[in-house]
């Protein structure tokens, strides 16, 4: 029997050995509501109408999967395809998330918003759909976050979010996660946690995976009618994982599309100074789930090093975990240096400027087209668009902007 | 019979007294002797706290205590050995570590639940490992007759109550408030009146605890439990100590009114 892959989770959240409900008792009840909610809504016919009339009117989909021509004839290999992500309103494909939890917390009648976010781009993004709806909204950033990525904080005020800097731990992104779970323990009655990648506990990977979901079913149809056909390759950057899961999901059982995400080398592996769970963490339980964590011998959490904030995790969804260890995907590395030079080669022969995150993607995409045929396609995901990674990237070449 | 059992039964309806404290702090030498000087000063059940790098449930002041003692290299081996050396100089105080799972599943099940056992440890309370994930930790724990720890908070519904006392052992933890370690905001009626319901679901003993911070609080809701622990605030009373002399009054200052109110209920 050919293995199954889209019918996970099993009804208690797990993918495999991974996933589960490693929550705090204090969070199992709201955790159950959220379940029984979505499992309602993800049947209901307006909601679901609701959610693509959003997608449509308010994100801007369906976004363009775009042929890059010259980036194609530079590489001499594959048919590179870029799915346009950094087209979507707000500027990732976040905002595909928010939307979606934002409907369910106004189905479920929750008044108050919290989210984590690292680079800044979750919390814009849920800023973003708090203030369409007209919601109070709380984001924890991490203090060294809030430091290089200032713009996006201010993004989040000017949107009407209050960002509260979460000096515990390292000051990142998995500081912050705690921080918002810290906060959801204390008003679980009338608050929502919008988490914006596929980890979290049950049922945050499959709900999160869904609601991004409409990346990969968009890129089956556009495939269709633009190639001929479904695609050779996918390509996401992984940091928590949920614009590859996107991707992924809807070829899941097509076992000709071969799936690769893309993890943060950093410094390269060798230097511990990275972010790349899968490829050089172990299997422990973190943020509510069961996955591979980066951690020491002792167990304790290790602090992450990429030069994109957005990929600077030390874990990842479950179901990638997952996708890993059955060989259904496979989880390679580029590091910091390659994807700065994605960024620039895209910018220049194509005219658009990546997030750093998805420069990871572009990177691995550009070596892998190398490695096929013209007749082969590649389909990367552009996750979102790099203004926000300006000064980012002026700082270390040393330009003062 | 366990040994947390045996030791619920001793206090014959005496309310127990259970400090928590985390393993390493403020330094790593002084956990043992403070270990001590909590037993003379009241302590029924010691809970040591056991540093976790991302303690989720914890307020301010424990997670600063955490970080401190992983500074100072104190991790779960560390621990272990902190409770082996408590041992050689008591044998009745029960020891329950408490924390977070992942340094549990880096050591591996097996090895942790042998080596806690080795060094004397009772009971195991994983903040992130409730019932539904714990089947494999528990085959090892009732091998050596380790209890596993269960919390119920006010927002568990009555159905996973049942099933949270069926999976317990040793005894019930209550969570008394909606927050995290040490948050203010506790209501000892609406406790006391939740406890004397999850009555109905065990007859293991049942310690409440989170945001009690002195006698009058642990006073208020130990009406119905049968005991109280109290964290945030014995490690803040340790925040300034430098060595163990200093420990010793700050603990004996701390916990002397808390026994003493508690034994005139
Ligand atoms: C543009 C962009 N891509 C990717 C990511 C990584 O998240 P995920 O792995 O969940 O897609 C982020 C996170 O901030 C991002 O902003």
């Amino acid at each position: 029997m050919t293995q199954k892959f889209d019918n996970l989770p099993d009804e208690t959240g797990h993918f495999g050995r991974f996933g589960g409900n490693f929550a705090a008792e204090t969070l199992f009840h709201c955790l159950e509501e959220l379940k029984a909610a979505y499992k309602k809504l993800k049947t209901d016919a307006d909601f679901q109408q609701q959610f693509q009339r959003d997608l449509a009117e308010f994100v801007g989909r369906p976004s363009p999967l775009y042929h890059a021509e010259r980036l194609t004839k530079q590489q001499q290999g594959a048919q590179i395809w870029l799915k346009r992500e950094d087209l979507n309103h707000t500027g990732a494909h976040k905002i595909n998330n928010t939307v979606g939890q934002i409907l369910l917390a106004k189905a479920m009648g929750k008044k108050r918003i919290i989210a984590e976010t690292g680079a800044g781009q979750h919390g814009v993004a849920t800023a973003t759909v708090a203030a369409r709806m007209g919601l109070d909204c709380v984001v924890y950033m991490g203090a060294v976050d809030i430091e290089r990525q200032a713009i996006n904080v201010y993004r989040m005020k000017l949107l009407g979010a209050e960002v509260r800097s979460v000096q515990s731990g390292s000051q990142t992104l998995k500081d912050a996660l705690n921080e918002a779970m810290r906060d959801w323990v204390a008003h679980v009655d009338d608050t929502f946690y919008i988490i914006g990648t596929v980890a979290g506990p049950a049922p945050y990977p499959e709900m999160v995976r869904d609601f991004n979901s409409v990346i990969g079913q968009e890129v089956r149809k556009q495939s269709l009618e633009q190639i001929g056909r479904f695609p050779d390759a996918l390509v996401a950057c992984v940091g928590g994982g949920s614009n590859a899961m996107g991707l992924f999901h809807p070829f899941i059982e097509d076992q000709k599309v071969r799936m690769y995400g893309v993890e943060a080398g950093g410094k390269g592996l060798e230097t511990g100074q990275h972010a790349a769970s899968i490829n050089a963490g172990k299997v422990g339980v973190l943020h509510g789930n069961r996955t591979y964590v980066m951690s020491d011998d002792s167990g304790q959490v290790t602090e992450t090093h990429s030069i994109s904030a957005g990929l600077d995790y030390p874990g990842v969804g479950p179901e990638h975990a997952y996708l890993n260890d059955t060989g259904r995907a496979r989880y390679v590395t580029i590091n910091d240096d390659e994807a700065l030079a994605a960024f620039h080669n895209l910018t220049r022969k194509e005219g658009i400027m990546p997030a750093l995150e998805s420069a990871h993607a572009i990177a691995y995409g550009l070596k892998l087209a190398k490695t096929m045929s013209p007749e082969q396609h590649i389909v990367i995901n552009l996750s979102g668009r790099g203004d926000k990674d300006v000064h980012t990237v002026a700082n270390i070449e040393g330009v003062s902007v | 019979m366990s040994f947390i059992d045996q030791k619920f039964n001793s206090l014959a309806g005496k309310k127990a007294l259970i400090p928590f404290m985390t393993a390493g702090f403020p330094k790593p030498d002084m956990t043992v002797p403070m270990m001590h000087y909590l037993v003379e000063n009241g302590a029924d059940i010691i809970e040591l706290g056991m540093p976790f790098s991302d303690p989720m449930a914890d307020g301010p002041v424990i997670q600063k205590a955490s970080e401190k003692a992983i500074q100072q290299g104190v991790n779960l081996v560390q621990t272990l050995q902190m409770v082996s050396q408590f041992r050689q100089d008591n044998q009745h105080t029960p020891v329950v570590l408490m924390g977070y799972l992942n340094p549990v599943e880096s050591m591996g099940y097996e090895k942790f639940v042998n080596s806690a056992a080795g060094a004397g440890v009772n009971g195991v309370l994983l903040v992130d490992s409730p019932p539904e994930e714990s089947a494999e930790l528990q085959s090892h724990l009732k091998k050596h007759q380790l209890e596993q720890i269960f919390l119920v908070a006010p927002t568990t519904s009555e159905a996973r109550k049942k099933f949270i006392c069926q999976q317990a052992g040793g005894f019930i933890y209550y969570v008394a408030l909606k927050g995290v370690t040490g948050a203010a905001d506790l209501n000892p009626e609406i406790v006391n009146q939740e406890i004397k319901q999850l009555k109905q679901y065990t007859a293991l003993p049942i310690a409440v605890g989170f945001g009690v911070k002195d006698a009058a609080s642990a006073v208020a809701v130990a009406a119905q439990a049968d005991a109280v622990v109290i964290g945030s605030a014995l490690i803040q009373q340790l925040l300034g100590c430098q060595d163990k002399h200093s420990a010793k009054k700050a603990i004996s200052d701390f916990m002397r009114p808390i026994r003493l109110a508690l034994d005139s209920l």
